[in-house]
């Protein structure tokens, strides 16, 4: 009789942990993604193109711009040297060569044991998303503001998908989480914290996608 | 430490070894296999290079930990693949080999390369093979054992 209660009740304890478990895992989905989704109109062009300069300094940051590269091979480190092993960007998809792929030694996460970074899809982004001119120089902020909203080169996303993108994509986030080096020693982070970074695209494309004027 | 079994030439293999092992290191350690060579330890000379999944990989810098349930490839049993078999008959054949420390490598991405490419161009070689390094600078021959390969293809 002791036993069937204790069973009964550490059942019906298991039952009510996954319970509120799905209940706080969904709970966390639908509000990460209404908070990516939410727009309002109410952010100024001024407003939208100072939230940019911040997006701007993100992305020109050695995490994001080492592969937006304009040349046929990745860069890494903070001094944005050319990746070693004569690696090379391959196909459109700028995975690599068949014996030199990217998934040859980048995982899907960091292996902090051997310093190699690591996320899921790994690659180089497009010739069309390049970032830097060809001797590696970053371009200004209004050339890869166009770059990032012409639709017809950043895999036709609208605002909403670049929010999207830019709060959710497994790539952008790995830019906060950039593991340790060979030495140990942790990667340089770009200079704003993902909420914050989240939150400036927010506020551009809530203005609208402004870009500055210049070349 | 922690428990991994391993798919390692279509034989299941368990290794008791630190989650942050490099698999170079558990295939030669832990499973005595010898034939996957250490060259520089940061995956810059292609002499550790395994297949996980097909993928030409370097073991020198994969932990363990993430290997999962893909299915290694390793020097020791790439003469069962067909291509493997071509590759390897190729590189007797031009006599590709000087002290040979490197080739172990240079066979396992060869084979990547042609699995992918049957046919390919001086710069498809160029590019594949371009990670892997050769002390003896065998280079020469190993492009013409690939091609030599590529023509047993069909």
């Amino acid at each position: 009789m002791l036993s069937n209660s204790r069973f009964f009740i550490r059942t019906l304890l298991i039952v009510l942990g996954f319970t509120a478990t799905w209940i706080v895992l969904t709970a966390d989905a639908a509000v990460e993604g209404r908070d990516s989704q939410k727009l309002n109109s109410a952010a100024s062009r001024p407003d939208g193109l100072a939230a940019w300069e911040q997006v701007y300094l993100v992305l020109i940051s050695p995490r994001c711009i080492n592969c937006h590269t304009a040349t046929n091979y990745p860069q890494q480190g903070d001094d944005r040297r050319r990746h070693f092993a004569n690696v090379v960007r391959g196909g459109h998809e700028g995975k690599g060569v068949p014996a030199l792929t990217c998934a040859g030694c980048h995982q899907e996460v960091n292996a902090d044991s051997t310093g190699v970074p690591g996320a899921p899809n790994w690659h180089l982004a497009p010739l069309s998303m390049r970032w830097q001119d060809t001797n590696d120089r970053p371009l200004s902020s209004a050339a890869v503001c166009r770059a990032v909203t012409d639709r017809s080169r950043n895999h036709n996303m609208d605002g909403r998908a670049l929010l999207k993108h830019n709060a959710e994509d497994k790539l952008v986030l790995w830019g906060r989480n950039p593991g340790r080096r060979p030495d140990g020693t942790m990667r340089t982070l770009p200079p704003l914290t993902h909420a914050e970074f989240a939150n400036a695209t927010r506020t551009w494309v809530e203005a609208g996608t402004p870009c500055p004027r210049g070349r | 430490m922690a428990t991994y079994q391993l798919n390692v030439n279509g034989q299941s293999k368990k290794v008791d070894v630190d989650p942050g092992t490099p698999l170079l290191w558990v295939l030669r350690e832990d499973l005595k296999m010898t034939g996957t060579k250490y060259g520089c330890g940061i995956s810059a000379c292609g002499a550790c290079t395994v297949h996980v999944d097909g993928i030409a990989t370097r073991s020198c810098v994969v932990p363990v930990s993430l290997i999962g349930n893909r299915k290694i490839t390793t020097i020791e049993a790439i003469a069962q693949d067909p291509v493997g078999r071509k590759v390897q008959d190729a590189w007797v054949e031009k006599d590709v080999v000087q002290c040979g420390y490197c080739q172990s490598g240079q066979i396992m991405s060869a084979v990547a390369l042609l699995k992918a490419t049957p046919k390919p161009t001086e710069q498809n070689i160029e590019e594949s093979m371009g990670g892997n390094l050769c002390r003896c600078a065998t280079y020469v021959r190993i492009r013409e054992a690939i091609k030599s390969a590529s023509e047993q293809l069909t």
